[in-house]
């Protein structure tokens, strides 16, 4: 709390101490992160998230975010998930980035920690393809059912792939 | 009867015509407003412009009392089916207005999920360009589907039999090249719009 615009959060304390070399941080301006790289995430998102949420008072998981950093200069993971969390004592706020890659990206689901991130993990996954294990309704919940890509995906095209066209024609025999 | 071997069809025509006269000046439309679209329908609908003055105010929100219907708006994928079945739901005689560029082309939403012109789903009479048009521009083309009504109208909604054929534009699958889909982002420094795909 000494230097004047900066000081150390508890939160990242705990977090050090029991998962001490899984995640790095950054910081910009009140903006606060946790990152994790795709090989150390899968294993460990489930339970820093729950020891954000049980030991820091992170209560609420405000939102899900997906990011697709393909070809993205600098980037070596693909999908980055995007925990929004905020603790509604202090009003603090905290954003945990764990990554995931092709070909099977997945992470364990939270929905055991917070119960909205029920459609935030589905609108991730119908968007990315990001499979959350443990989800208990793990369905597209924008794009129709029969639609087979994740259009927020990078390497799929802006037109897409002739999807908004595949439907019937009705005349007016038809009628 | 004499009359008939004398005359043939006179009688029929006759009453074509004073069917299509008195069907087109209470034309019912159905309000298919999606988007920004509908706002200027609903301002066509006021007091301001009054389409009242042409026979069309009475907008019904169930196309089982609407022979007019008006598709104002952008139509994502997911909407066609929806729009199909409400088109169907309608009794004959129908017509159907193309409001805007969204519904006519797809307009500036040339992506995935916005299909690109109801005319390759459904049959459209009237398109009006515009984004979103102007209300007199509606007007316009409930002008024009009056005189369409009068000019083709039969009694017995016959002249929609021969319909029987797709009038919507070719097949968009190969109006788009591989060299024409658009990745993005294929490269952030130099940000080009059109990108070849990414293997």
């Amino acid at each position: 709390m000494g230097v004047v615009g900066f000081h150390m959060p508890a939160y990242l304390d705990t977090l050090n101490a029991k998962f001490s070399g899984a995640f790095t941080t950054s910081a910009f301006r009140d903006n606060q992160r946790v990152i994790l790289s795709a090989e150390k995430a899968y294993a460990t998102i489930f339970p820093l998230l729950k020891c954000l949420k049980v030991e820091c008072g992170f209560d609420m998981l405000g939102d899900i975010a997906g990011i697709d950093y393909l070809n993205y200069p600098g980037a070596t993971d693909r999908y980055g998930i995007v925990y929004g969390l905020t603790n509604m004592t202090t009003g603090e706020r905290l954003f945990v980035k764990a990554f995931a890659n092709d070909p099977d990206p997945e992470l364990p689901s939270v929905y055991d920690l917070w119960k909205s991130a029920d459609w935030m993990e589905r609108e991730v996954f119908d968007m990315f393809g990001v499979k959350f294990v443990g989800h208990p309704d793990l369905r597209r919940i924008l794009m129709p059912h029969e639609f087979t890509a994740f259009p927020l995906r990078k390497d799929y095209p802006l037109r897409g792939y002739g999807e908004r066209h595949n439907f019937e024609t009705v005349t007016r025999a038809d009628s | 009867m004499a009359l008939t071997g004398l005359l043939p069809d006179f009688l029929v025509t006759k009453m074509d015509a004073l069917a299509s006269m008195l069907r087109k000046h209470s034309l019912w439309p159905m309000p298919f407003a999606t988007a920004c679209c509908g706002i200027e329908l609903m301002a066509t609908a006021s007091s301001r412009y009054d389409i009242a003055r042409f026979g069309s105010e009475a907008m019904r929100f169930s196309p089982r009392q609407c022979d007019l219907m008006i598709v104002a708006g952008r139509v994502a994928m997911k909407m066609v089916p929806v729009m199909q079945r409400i088109w169907l739901q309608m009794p004959e005689p129908k017509w159907c207005i193309s409001m805007g560029a969204c519904a006519s082309s797809g307009g500036v939403f040339d992506t995935y999920a916005v299909v690109q012109g109801i005319d390759r789903f459904i049959p459209v009479d009237v398109y009006v360009p515009g984004c979103p048009p102007r209300p007199e521009q509606l007007i316009r083309a409930v002008l024009d589907i009056q005189e369409k009504v009068q000019r083709t109208g039969t009694i017995d909604a016959r002249e929609f039999a021969a319909r029987d054929t797709y009038e919507g534009p070719t097949s968009l699958a190969n109006e788009l090249g591989p060299d024409q889909m658009i990745v993005a982002p294929g490269d952030y420094n130099t940000a080009t719009r059109f990108r070849k795909p990414l293997n």
